[in-house]
């Protein structure tokens, strides 16, 4: 029962980096932009985190500056394809492969850096219950920011009227230009804020999770976040799930792995990846449903008048 | 100027902006490669410069006292990874630091790091010929093939290559043997241990790195015969994220002291995090978790690297050999003992490390059996670097089996 709860808690912390890149990005598609350069950008604000929470010891700072650094990287991605209309895909990539170097370059005097020891976080009263204690109550704050994050963007999205303006322009852009609307500028929020996002889940990995910083360190995790907004037609409560549904698995792979279990470790490698990839094609396996939910004008450029 | 041709314009100043992002991603990568070496490189990633510290040896030949009309012996070293990983190449350009401040002027090195472990290796071996270098290190096992090949051109080049197993007339092997600084970091590991459960994170199941499992497991099982070990793969030499999930699911196992057959340190850090111990891995990494670390097992490639050199110098080199150097030839130590280890494991520590410099111990000795039972080495009997090359068992007190071992 404890190696349960403790499982629990690792999926959550697991889940967590995933959850805030991928409803990031599911922001930039609603409004139909797709940023394939998310694992550059989490890389730089990986690096932006850490040596901020070198220099000031303050993890909030850390995660503040891994937002700004997104901030700006997408803001440039957002200038080239909303105003200049560069292709997406060419772009994102683009941005991938800079964002790889930049950081590996930011980041070399920073390899034999560390930080200091980590304070451990639990919530006062609810930590001590038995079991759902050390499951759900110990975690970073950010573990619970992102649950809060989740449940506000999907607000946002279907009960504000920003919300509305923006799926708007993800569906068609040519319908919100001729009511009014400036299509493009709202491009480019989508875009800054979701780069934001990403940088976030970037700093949680150098500061939070692995407490250190080395070139390539996200190891594919913004691709994996790019495949989740997909999987999970890009409905945040399902991002959510899916997060947590890919934490889980590789968290559950690894602890049969240590009990000795007689299935071979690449198959178990395997099992996260099939197992978010079954779950999510299954719940969205109603086409309509599909079409509905996917931004009409994801990935094309548009051209105001 | 209509809008279209506006709108063209613009696209095309988009494109070329993206080239621009795109190559300068680029250049700022070749930069990463060249600025860890000294100033005068190019922006290849070939560098026929000397090393900063040896800078002002080899930097005015001309003037040396005795120098006759012999240049120095070029030295050159391909790194799988960057010189800062802190890790597995960062020991390896130790080394060749080492060599230039104990040879001075009479040798002239230099180094590619991230040279990949495809066909490009080759690439980056014949240009370091071409720069006029007669030793060449790979310091990895996916040079072999392209070092075999360039070596089969290249008659007048000494190549020398880590960790392989292919050799020609002009190209060498050597090795450490680094089973026995796991075999020292598990008697430490078995006694601290308070749950009785060590847990390690193993990279990719050949039979290096199970040899070190099983090693770090009978250290163990040296001084505490109770100790069972847990592992986990992550099929991977480097990915910090999976290491770290990799030691959080060994620590929600019950294992309280965990060890790495992975390149960072991020196994020693989630211990540190968690109030559990790890050690350091090829290189001392006890700055990275003051608290967690046990001790590091490192590589020490100066011995074997001066020798390599000297036999070059001396025109005593001969291909075709193979070298394991540990404990005994100073290639392997296990450094940085904590506090916190009771005062009796650390004796245990320092009486097998005088029992293998002197070579009255002996690690693999029989009887061995491997945990489904079978004995795998006779009581009495000695294993040789043929078995210990080949081991894809584990020993009892390990949990689980080597992954794709049953297929044989």
């Amino acid at each position: 029962m404890d190696q349960f709860a403790l499982l629990v808690a690792a999926t959550l912390n697991s889940g967590t980096v995933l959850a805030f890149a991928a409803l990031g990005l599911l922001i930039n598609e609603r409004a139909g932009i797709v940023n394939l350069g998310a694992e550059g950008i989490m890389l730089v604000a990986a690096i932006a985190g850490f040596a901020t929470a070198v220099h000031t010891g303050n993890d909030w700072l850390a995660f503040g500056a891994g937002a700004v650094a997104g901030a700006l990287l997408a803001a440039a991605f957002g200038i080239l394809v909303i105003w200049l209309n560069t292709n997406q895909y060419a772009s994102g990539l683009a941005l991938s492969l800079f964002g790889a170097g930049l950081s590996a370059f930011v980041g070399i005097r920073y390899t034999q850096e560390k930080l200091g020891e980590q304070r451990s976080f639990s919530i006062p009263g609810l930590a001590d219950l038995p079991f759902v204690g050390p499951a759900l109550f110990r975690q970073h704050p950010m573990v619970y920011l992102a649950i809060a994050l989740t449940i506000a963007i999907a607000w946002f999205l279907y009960r504000s009227r920003a919300g509305l303006v923006l799926r708007a322009v993800g569906e068609s852009p040519e319908s919100a230009h001729a009511l009014g609307y400036p299509v493009r500028r709202i491009r480019l929020a989508a875009v800054v804020v979701g780069g934001a996002l990403c940088g976030v889940a970037g700093a949680y990995i150098s500061v939070v999770y692995t407490h250190l910083w080395v070139e390539g360190m996200t190891a594919g995790k913004g691709w994996i976040a790019l495949a989740l907004t997909t999987f999970a037609t890009w409905r945040p409560a399902r991002v959510l799930l899916g997060a947590y549904l890919f934490g889980g698995v590789t968290m559950l792979q690894l602890q049969l792995q240590g009990e000795g279990v007689q299935i071979s470790s690449q198959v178990l490698t395997m099992l996260p990846y099939l197992a978010t990839i079954v779950v999510l094609v299954l719940i969205s396996r109603n086409a309509s449903f599909i079409r509905v939910n996917m931004p009409a004008s994801i990935g094309k450029p548009f051209f105001p008048g | 100027m209509t809008r279209t041709a506006t709108r063209t314009l613009l696209q095309l100043a988009g494109a070329s902006i993206v080239a621009i992002a795109a190559l300068s991603g680029c250049s700022k990568e070749e930069k990463t490669t060249t600025t860890t070496t000294p100033a005068g490189t190019t922006t290849t990633t070939t560098t026929t410069t000397t090393a900063p510290m040896a800078a002002s040896a080899v930097a005015t030949p001309a003037s040396a006292p005795v120098k006759s009309a012999s240049a120095p012996l070029k030295v050159a070293f391909a790194y799988v990874g960057p010189v800062g990983d802190g890790g597995w190449t960062f020991a390896h350009d130790n080394a060749r630091k080492a060599v230039e401040k104990h040879f001075g002027d009479k040798v002239q090195t230099s180094f590619v790091e991230k040279v990949p472990e495809a066909a490009d290796a080759e690439r980056v071996f014949r240009d370091m010929a071409g720069q006029g270098n007669k030793l060449i290190f790979g310091t990895t096992f996916g040079y072999m093939e392209p070092m075999l090949k360039v070596a089969a051109d290249l008659k007048d080049v000494k190549f020398e290559h880590a960790t392989g197993y292919k050799q020609a007339d002009n190209m060498r092997t050597y090795d450490s043997r680094t089973y026995e600084g796991a075999y020292m970091a598990g008697v430490i590991a078995g006694g601290m241990t308070k749950t009785n459960t060590l847990g390690v994170v193993g990279s990719v199941p050949i039979p290096e790195v199970v040899r070190n499992i099983n090693s770090f497991t009978m250290g163990a099982q040296s001084v505490n015969p109770n100790v069972k070990t847990k592992v986990v793969w992550v099929n991977e030499w480097f990915n910090p994220p999976k290491e770290t999930e990799a030691a959080q699911s060994l620590i929600n196992g019950g294992a309280d002291v965990l060890m790495q057959n992975t390149d960072s340190s991020a196994v020693l850090q989630t211990a540190g995090k968690a109030g559990k111990y790890a050690f350091g891995w090829d290189s001392d990494m006890t700055a990275y978790a003051p608290n967690a670390h046990l001790a590091s097992a490192v590589i020490n490639w100066v011995p074997y690297y001066i020798n390599a050199v000297q036999d070059a110098l001396d025109g005593t080199w001969k291909g075709g050999g193979h070298t394991w150097w540990g404990v005994k030839e100073g290639a392997i130590d296990i450094v940085s003992i904590s506090e916190k280890v009771p005062a009796d494991v650390k004796t245990k520590v320092e009486t097998v490390k005088a029992g293998l410099k002197a070579g009255t111990f002996v690690i693999w000795k029989g009887p061995i059996t491997s945990n489904d039972g079978k004995e795998m080495l006779a009581a009495g009997t000695n294993a040789d670097d043929k078995f210990l090359g080949g081991i894809n068992f584990f020993v009892k007190g390990v949990e689980g089996k080597v992954p794709g071992a049953e297929k044989k």
